[in-house]
């Protein structure tokens, strides 16, 4: 099934009848219609529709990531599916699309630009929204910044990596979680672990305290200097850090790390029996 | 006391007026579309303001724990390029039924010239199509002519009292605005329009049924904490808190709630922390000191006009 149908059966089964036939009103007329005519109804999904949550089922999470690999709409609300289902259902090519997109982002309230974000990975022609997801990376509102970096599978798939790189860190640089971002993992690379300790010095310079998650993406590329810096977290780090400066040690493929965490008898078994992870770090930080 | 701004241009003021407003009892405020002191002469100007009366702005005073909402409009100082004032009307639409957006605002006369009555007129209209509440800003000079005028004109477009505010009332207009049944806005100004001693007056005067205060603070020598220190005076010259309370914060409300967008549970019954809206909701995540749901209001004592 595609994404505007699983939309579009998802808000029927919970908007009451009044604000059904207004959708489907509002969706009949999109097709060939104006670009005037899009503009305004996907500004009144607030009024005509609300804004409780989407709450999706574990089962029509499954159907999200069958539709569109990777498709997480978990915590999504009704507007904002709605706002998307409209804009898919008006149907054009990529270009229009995109023109149309654009519009829209330039006059959008900070709702409508959270909702434009986070239907990314839906929108036809994929590879020509990476200056739009820039433009939201770019954003002062964490809210439109998260809409692009947390649970979407967009930026993983399309960005380059040194705009990867950026997005990562400014996730941490803006007070954000790393841990939604998709594809964290298979992404990381020598030059972001790079950044990510040039950072964790500034940090530490200024006496500020640092995400124990910024480790997560230095440790598959840790040798030499960086293994000291984790040595450095071990020694004298808070737990949550010390724990995860032990987690970046066991994903890196230098030998010293090993013999570093090794030091450290109880971090190390921690780790080697899961008790520690990244998830449960993001938690506790 | 808890107190709402319903006039008041916050992206010509700075984070600092956000703190004392906070600390001042300010929970909510109305930004409506004005001019930058100087005239736009691009239609693109003017969507990039409009986009941040509904974007940073709304987020920037979230971040300092006050409600901002806006009207949207041409105001009638820039009715008067023609040129621009069409590109305008076309891009209106597209912000009116915005999110937070209370009424078409703020429009009007101030020249009283035969192309801001066009675009008055072309306003009303849209508010009519749009079902909307107008904010009439009334000219400064032959004032209360213009205030007439203002009124009748809305009238005669189809618009009813009741879903329009009359802005910048003094003495000799309010009579009749309150006859006509329209409510009455009072701008108090440090220095010209309505002082917060007349203020206290026209209360004793006229009451505090369909009449409301705001500061108007823009770019210009102006006060953003107008409205709650008016209030002060209010209940030191011995107004009843009640009445004080009907023109500080419940008349405004009822007036610019009557457009389903501004409702007191939004600042009493705040909606949970929302990551996908507003801010600073990352405690869900990270356990860090949550800033939203509950914004840290500054102690200022400097500035407090109610503890």
């Amino acid at each position: 099934m595609t994404p505007e149908l699983l939309l579009k059966q998802w808000l029927e089964s919970r908007l009451p009848a009044d604000a059904q036939t207004w959708l489907a009103d509002a969706a009949a007329k999109l097709r060939n219609g104006s670009d005037t005519e899009l503009y305004r109804s996907i500004s009144l999904v607030t009024r005509k529709i609300g804004k409780a949550d989407l709450a999706p089922t574990t089962a029509e999470l499954k159907q999200a990531g069958v539709a569109r690999e990777g498709w997480n709409p978990s915590d999504w609300s009704l507007d904002q599916a709605a706002r998307i289902y409209l804009l898919l259902m008006s149907g054009t090519d990529g270009a229009t699309f995109l023109r149309r997109l654009d519009q829209l982002c330039n006059t959008a309230d900070v709702g409508e630009l959270v909702a434009f974000y986070r239907g990314l990975p839906l929108y036809p022609d994929q590879s020509r929204y990476v200056l739009r997801a820039a433009e939201g990376i770019r954003t002062n509102m964490k809210a439109v910044f998260e809409a692009v970096a947390h649970r979407n599978p967009y930026p993983a798939e399309q960005l380059s990596e040194p705009a990867w790189n950026q997005m990562v860190l400014k996730t941490l640089f803006i007070g954000s979680t790393l841990h939604p971002i998709v594809d964290l993992d298979r992404r990381a690379n020598p030059v972001l672990a790079r950044m990510l300790c040039d950072y964790a010095h500034e940090r530490w310079a200024a006496g500020r305290p640092i995400s124990p998650e910024l480790w997560r993406c230095v440790g598959p590329h840790a040798t030499g200097d960086m293994l000291r810096d984790l040595g450095r977290v071990l020694e004298k780090g808070t737990a949550p850090e010390r724990n995860a400066a032990a987690l970046a040690l066991a994903s890196s493929p230098d030998p010293a790390a090993t013999g570093l965490l090794w030091a450290y008898p109880e971090l190390s078994i921690a780790v080697s029996e899961n008790k520690v992870s990244w998830q449960t770090l993001a938690g506790s930080a | 006391m808890r107190f709402i701004d319903p006039h008041i241009h916050m992206s010509a003021r700075t984070t600092d007026d956000y703190e004392r407003m906070a600390a001042a009892g300010i929970v909510a405020l109305i930004e409506p579309a004005f001019w930058l002191g100087q005239p736009r002469t691009q239609v693109g100007s003017y969507i990039d303001y409009l986009s941040s009366l509904v974007g940073w702005e709304r987020f920037r005073a979230a971040q300092f724990g006050i409600h901002h909402y806006c009207t949207i409009g041409l105001n009638s100082k820039e009715a008067n390029n023609e040129a621009l004032a069409e590109q305008v009307l076309e891009v209106l639409p597209r912000y009116l039924v915005k999110e937070g957006v209370v009424a078409v605002g703020e429009i009007g006369y101030d020249d009283q010239t035969p192309v801001e009555d066009k675009y008055y007129r072309a306003q009303l209209a849209l508010a009519k199509e749009f079902d909307m509440l107008v904010q009439v800003h009334t000219p400064h000079r032959d004032k209360k002519s213009g205030t007439i005028r203002s009124m009748e004109v809305a009238v005669e477009m189809g618009v009813k009292p009741e879903h329009v505010v009359i802005d910048h009332n003094n003495e000799e207009t309010v009579k009749d605005v309150l006859d006509r049944g329209f409510w009455a806005a009072f701008t108090i100004y440090p220095n010209t329009k309505m002082g917060n001693e007349r203020m206290v007056e026209v209360a004793r005067k006229y009451g505090s049924n369909r009449i409301f205060i705001d500061s108007s603070a823009d770019w210009g020598v102006s006060d953003p904490l107008a409205v709650p220190k008016t209030a002060r005076l209010m209940l030191d010259r011995g107004i009843a808190a009640k009445d004080v309370e009907a023109i500080c914060y419940g008349n405004a409300l009822k007036a610019f709630g009557q457009s389903g967008q501004m409702r007191e549970e939004h600042w009493l019954n705040p909606a949970p922390i929302d990551q996908r809206m507003l801010f600073e909701g990352n405690s869900v995540l990270r356990g860090q000191t949550p800033r939203v749901g509950e914004p840290a209001i500054v102690e200022r004592t400097d500035s407090v006009v109610f503890k």
